[in-house]
């Protein structure tokens, strides 16, 4: 996928998503949530990810309707509850926009220029890297063990469980196995031989990204001057939601 | 001074009974193109163990005897000291690519060493051309066939610039096209870059035309070490190796009486039994 | 019998691992599916036991639709042995391991016992029994696998790359045992690309490539036709590439194994000394 916003550093790309982070927790009103939220949109557009977005919201839903049920059986204003609801949408969402558009790659650069330890961040990228040859093996292993006779949706609860014993002895086994191997292999290509790494490639902050940084501290500051100094409109659905506690 | 010499080399695995390898005496000399090849569990893979280090660091165990490797004693040097000078190819393509592109892949053990960016990016460059991957340098492990993979393995390899390397048993899980272009790359860079290179293998009908030197080990001990020619006699017949199928027709016609040379490749064969039916 | 009519399948729409396969296995049979890496043969196997339903198309085995019988169902009949033997075993103990299938498939605890015991013994797997399967080497992880599904004796055999890491004296093994089981009546289907193993064993030959079948007839004939074996990523069994090199000498066709080679070139040799040619003989 290649968009301006893929291509950005993920360095800024952070900024500007702990900016909406931080921007959403600061409001309770739902006007001011709203703008959060759809602020978020022309960057979805520019990132041609409009469909992925929408679809990750989806995954959210049911969080949203939690919130809110569970706020306005608790006595919260409708509207209020709403709001919260949307505070979390508008959160889920910047961090789901930030994933979306940054290569499991670019992220384990970014770890590694802003220092954090190589093991750590070497140990993402091949959590990351492992993921697709991971899911290969489970499900040949669910194969094999269908193939001897193994029934994963039969049987009560506890049946059910145990039917899995299995599936997991197998993949755990083959991912240590696997492991070893790598650890083989990295030993063979000098793995920690030097304390100071070299890195052949590294991310480097343009301007666009500068610009999306400033964009940030700008949308900060206004939302801290709205919050500090300008009256919102007080939305009120007039329905008395019995107490219920 | 040979590449590689070994002398009453012995090994025993942590928890083992007895010594997976026995009294091992080997030289190797500079440049030369050895196949390693013998039964399951006759002690291959464990005599290549001992040549970048993963014995004894990575796998403890009772190691006895002498080994120098491009002029080191191995004895108390880590996988990643002895790293610039043996390079170690796996078996499995999956389990040696560790980045998320190919050109990262081929730098990781530059940038394990420290070794200036400029002149990684140079050595990068290079490595992926002499395996011919150049193409490939964008492209995540998962997205390659098997054959790219051992490419991309030994690129990454090749860039360390090791003076030996040892393969052990790359082609295992190659189709037979990729196994035979895989080989013939080898064994292109073995020349040309003067490395001594040794190779575990079970398919002696696909690498024997390109290796001046056969060792066959069995039972951990090495029992014949000699040019293909002269190894792949009804002793190693007889310890199970799996001879190319035409040197197995030539050891018919001996059988049958008649008095024929030993030849290794089709080629060969094929000269052979033409001279023959028609002197 | 299994049949596969019209077969097609993809994962995602637009790029078919299958198209249009049409195959049939007689009971008993000996097949050797081909072809390169990525070529569907694994997909094809998997439909004979219904882990993958055609997209188009059928499969039936023995007269049934896969469709209508589940996996568990159909694998009593047709028995899928894995590439990887790592990727089933998890048990306790080799008796346990080949217990599992048996238990699964609903056999009475006495004769599940005894089966063990006859498999365990067939593949030379008695003084394993009470091993962990984690503590035996490759070859012999591979014939447990293989004893924990011959346990349920399946009318029918499939192999996925049997002969993957295995060197010559364990692929001559493995040669005389599906030579044993065929000679019960058991059907074979081996997935492999090593042809010089399938040249010694002369099954009949199905080549896949992209997906379709591009060739399929008996081993000796598949075998020595360099087209179709370039598009499969095979290469020629050497055998069969030396009697190319050496038409001219007329030797009869589709010699593919260093037996019947043998036996050409001496007739040959034989007749030239009769006839007075200067070959010595010891």
């Amino acid at each position: 996928m290649d968009s301006p916003i893929h291509r950005l550093d993920p360095r800024s790309k952070f900024i500007l998503t702990i900016g909406f982070f931080v921007s959403a927790l600061m409001f309770t009103n739902i006007i001011a949530l709203l703008v959060i939220f759809f602020a978020q949109v022309p960057g979805i557009v520019l990132a041609k990810s409009p469909r992925r977005w929408l679809r990750s919201l989806r995954g959210g839903l049911f969080l949203f309707i939690f919130i809110f049920v569970m706020n306005v059986i608790f006595g919260t204003p409708i509207v209020t509850a709403l709001a919260f609801a949307i505070r979390f949408l508008a959160i889920m969402s910047a961090f789901s926009f930030f994933f979306m558009t940054t290569s499991a790659d670019d992220l384990g650069l970014a770890l590694e220029q802003i220092h954090v330890p190589y093991s750590i961040s070497f140990t993402f990228t091949t959590a990351v890297r492992l993921v697709p040859t991971m899911a290969v093996d489970a499900q040949t292993v669910v194969d094999a063990q269908r193939s001897r006779g193994l029934e994963l949706d039969k049987g009560n609860f506890m049946k059910r469980i145990r039917n899995y014993i299995p599936i997991l002895i197998p993949l755990i086994i083959s991912a240590i196995r696997r492991s070893v191997e790598l650890a083989e292999a990295l030993e063979s290509r000098a793995f920690g031989a030097s304390e100071k790494r070299t890195a052949i490639v590294t991310l480097k902050m343009r301007i666009a990204d500068y610009l999306v940084i400033v964009a940030t501290i700008i949308g900060l500051g206004l939302a801290v001057y709205v919050y500090l100094r300008v009256p919102l409109p007080n939305l009120v659905i007039p329905i008395q939601i019995p107490r219920l506690f | 001074m040979p590449a590689i010499e070994a002398k009453k080399l012995s090994f025993t695995y942590a928890g083992g009974e007895k010594p997976s390898m026995e009294n091992v005496n080997l030289s190797i000399e500079k440049g030369e193109f050895v196949i390693l090849t013998g039964p399951s569990g006759c002690g291959k893979t464990t005599l290549c163990r001992c040549l970048n280090g993963l014995i004894p660091n990575f796998y403890s165990g009772e190691l006895k005897g002498e080994l120098v490797v491009d002029g080191l004693n191995v004895e108390g040097r880590s996988t990643a000291e002895l790293a610039t000078h043996v390079g170690f190819v796996f078996q499995n393509p999956e389990n040696q690519l560790f980045s998320l592109s190919v050109e990262r892949d081929v730098a990781f053990g530059l940038e394990n060493l420290g070794v200036a960016k400029e002149e990684a990016i140079e050595r990068v460059r290079w490595a992926m051309e002499a395996t011919g991957i150049l193409d490939l340098r964008n492209k995540a492990p998962y997205e390659l066939s098997g054959g790219q993979q051992q490419r991309a393995a030994i690129a990454g390899v090749l860039a360390m610039r090791p003076s030996v390397l040892v393969l052990d048993e790359p082609t295992s899980f190659l189709d037979p096209k990729s196994a035979e272009e895989i080989v013939e790359i080898i064994a292109k860079l073995s020349r040309e870059l003067q490395l001594t290179t040794l190779l575990v293998e079970h398919r002696l009908d696909v690498v024997s035309r390109y290796a001046s030197r056969v060792v066959v080990m069995d039972n951990g001990k090495i029992a014949l070490d000699g040019t293909p020619r002269e190894v792949y006699n009804d002793k190693a017949r007889l310890i199970g190796i799996g001879l190319p199928k035409v040197t197995m027709l030539f050891h018919l016609l001996r059988s049958d009486g008649f008095q024929v040379t030993n030849p290794i490749t089709v080629e060969e064969a094929s000269a052979e039994l033409r001279r023959l039916l028609t002197q | 019998m299994i049949s596969t009519e019209n077969v097609s399948f993809h994962y995602t729409a637009g790029s078919n691992v299958l198209q249009n396969v049409n195959l049939q296995i007689k009971d008993g049979e000996f097949v050797a599916i081909m072809g390169e890496n990525g070529a569907g043969k694994t997909t094809l196997v998997k439909m004979f036991n219904g882990l993958l339903k055609p997209t188009v198309g059928s499969v039936l085995v023995d007269g049934v639709n896969t469709r209508e019988k589940s996996v568990a169902q159909l694998s009593r009949d047709v028995g899928l042995i894995f590439q990887n033997p790592d990727h089933q075993l998890f048990a306790e103990t080799v008796r346990e391991e080949v217990a599992f299938s048996l238990r699964n498939f609903g056999f009475k605890e006495d004769i599940i016992q005894g089966r063990i015991t006859n498999v365990l013994t067939t593949l030379d797997l008695d003084r394993y029994e009470k091993s962990s399967p984690f503590v035996l080497s490759g070859g012999e992880r591979k014939r447990v696998a293989l004893a924990a599904v011959l346990a349920w004796d399946p009318k029918h055999v499939v192999m996925d790359e049997p002969t993957i890491g295995q060197d010559y004296l364990q692929k001559d093994h493995l040669r005389n045992f599906i030579v044993q089981i065929t000679s019960q009546g058991k059907t074979v289907v081996i997935v492999t690309h090593d042809v010089e193993f399938v040249a010694e064993c002369k099954p009949r030959v199905v080549l896949l490539s992209h997906g379709k079948i591009i060739a399929d007839g008996p081993a000796a004939e598949i075998l020595t036709n360099p087209q179709t074996l370039q598009q499969a990523s095979l290469v020629m069994p050497q055998i069969a590439s030396l009697m190319k090199n050496l038409k001219d000498f007329n030797p009869p066709p589709n010699i593919i194994d260093a037996f019947s080679a043998k036996a050409f070139f001496s007739g040959k040799l034989k007749g030239r000394v009769a006839a007075g040619a200067p070959t010595q003989r010891r």
